[in-house]
């Protein structure tokens, strides 16, 4: 064995750091029912995560719908098919932008508050200090704070649904004059349970990897004022590129 | 850490708002549950022999324009037909009671509508009426399986002559 640790590749680089990430999802389930002995703690991360986020996941939300309405009605009406934009609408919401755009803006909303707050606290060794008073910081800081982001994202998935809907109806009905009743009379007659199950199962997985991305890069922050800042941008290109790539893959295989 | 009312109250307020919308999309968007407007206006039924893929809530009209909408579809075991309930806005209570209803396509991929050509009768249709005189929905497949039916008939009882005569020499 030499003194001198092995400099690792790029390549080497990137498997320690899938494997780091992985033995640090396993730890976190581990301390995730002992966390759930302290409730308050979970409830005060959902309503960061969550209730704090609601702001913008709406107006996003309302936004999208409209220009989905807006580019639906342009692009069916070349078919002579406007009636279809309820249809249109909601599948698209429901299985690919709802939680796409939302883990999006979650990374950017929720993701980054929560690798600099826990990247502070590693900089401020407030995490060694816990650790010399036997509190483990797995269960009372990142436990939490990944739990309350995974039940925070398909919640936020659904509301973001909800008024995108409500934003294509809104321009493709009141501004287009598509027919109310064929638009909600095709929409519930295309779309299926599966389809909103689709869009359930994306948002649940996209919540898991947005939460655990975030509280990796926190965890294992420099500790110096620019490394909290560089974990807070890795957070949002990981968290990013992490959801797209999942969306393909989970795409492909409800196909 | 100590108890905190906002804090508390607004996690409240998104759990709730989340599992409703979560209650919405996966209740009312498949399946027909949304009732769009009131029952505004009067009912009349009409029995057809095929409806297509006509669904509640598709539009009632008269000369192109609005007037009602398809209230519900059932189906009668004794004439197998099927019986539409057309709720129609109270605006509209002088359509003749003679008038026809067909099932008609907007555009190629457009959904299915119910069209009522007026009659000539003086007595009007009123809540409960029954519009007697019904054309059914064109299903598009049998129409194209009867065309290539008649083409393939044409076709083969032209070319049977034609081979026979190559057949002879």
């Amino acid at each position: 064995m030499s003194v001198v640790p092995a400099r690792d590749g790029p390549i080497t680089t990137i498997l320690r750091r899938i494997g780091a990430v992985v033995v640090f999802l396993a730890s976190i389930l581990a301390q995730c029912v002992p966390a759930l002995a302290r409730p308050r703690l979970i409830v005060h991360q959902i309503y960061n995560a969550g209730a704090r986020s609601l702001i913008i996941i709406m107006l996003c939300g309302l936004f999208v719908g409209m220009v989905l309405g807006l580019q639906g009605f342009d692009l069916l009406q070349r078919f002579g098919s406007e009636d279809a934009l309820g249809v249109a609408a909601a599948l698209g919401l429901l299985k690919e932008l709802g939680p796409v755009v939302t883990a999006l803006l979650f990374a950017g909303r929720a993701g980054t508050a929560l690798t600099s707050e826990i990247g502070l606290m590693r900089a401020t060794d407030q995490l060694t200090a816990m650790q010399m008073m036997a509190a483990d910081p797995m269960r009372l800081i990142v436990a939490p704070r990944f739990l309350g982001g995974v039940v925070a994202m398909p919640l936020l998935v659904a509301i973001f649904n909800m008024i995108g809907l409500f934003g294509a109806q809104l321009v493709g009905v009141q501004l287009m004059g598509v027919d109310t009743g064929a638009f909600w009379s095709q929409m519930q007659a295309a779309v299926e349970l599966n389809d909103v199950q689709e869009g359930f199962i994306k948002s649940v997985v996209f919540g898991t990897a947005c939460s655990l991305v975030a509280v990796y890069e926190g965890y294992h922050t420099e500790p110096t004022a620019a490394g909290v800042g560089l974990a807070t941008t890795r957070t949002v290109v990981t968290s990013s590129v992490l959801t797209l790539l999942l969306d393909y893959i989970l795409t492909a295989a409800f196909l | 850490m100590r108890p905190n009312r906002a804090l508390e109250i607004g996690t409240g307020l998104f759990v709730l708002l989340g599992f409703a919308a979560l209650f919405f999309l996966t209740t009312q968007l498949p399946g027909s549950g949304i009732q769009v407007g009131g029952p505004a206006g009067y009912s009349v039924t009409a029995r057809f022999d095929n409806v297509g893929d006509l669904k509640a809530g598709s539009p009632v009209t008269m000369a192109g324009v609005r007037i009602g909408r398809v209230a519900g579809i059932a189906f009668d075991p004794t004439d197998f037909k099927a019986v539409v309930t057309l709720d129609i806005d109270r605006r509209y209570d002088t359509i003749p009671d003679d008038s026809d209803a067909s099932i008609q396509t907007a555009g190629l991929l457009g959904g299915k509508y119910v069209g009522i050509g007026p009659g000539g009768s003086d007595t009007w249709l009123h809540d409960g009426s029954t519009i007697e005189f019904t054309q059914s929905a064109i299903v598009l497949e049998s129409l194209i399986n009867k065309f290539f039916a008649n083409f393939a008939g044409s076709r083969s009882s032209n070319d049977a002559p034609a081979a026979k005569e190559d057949a002879t020499p």
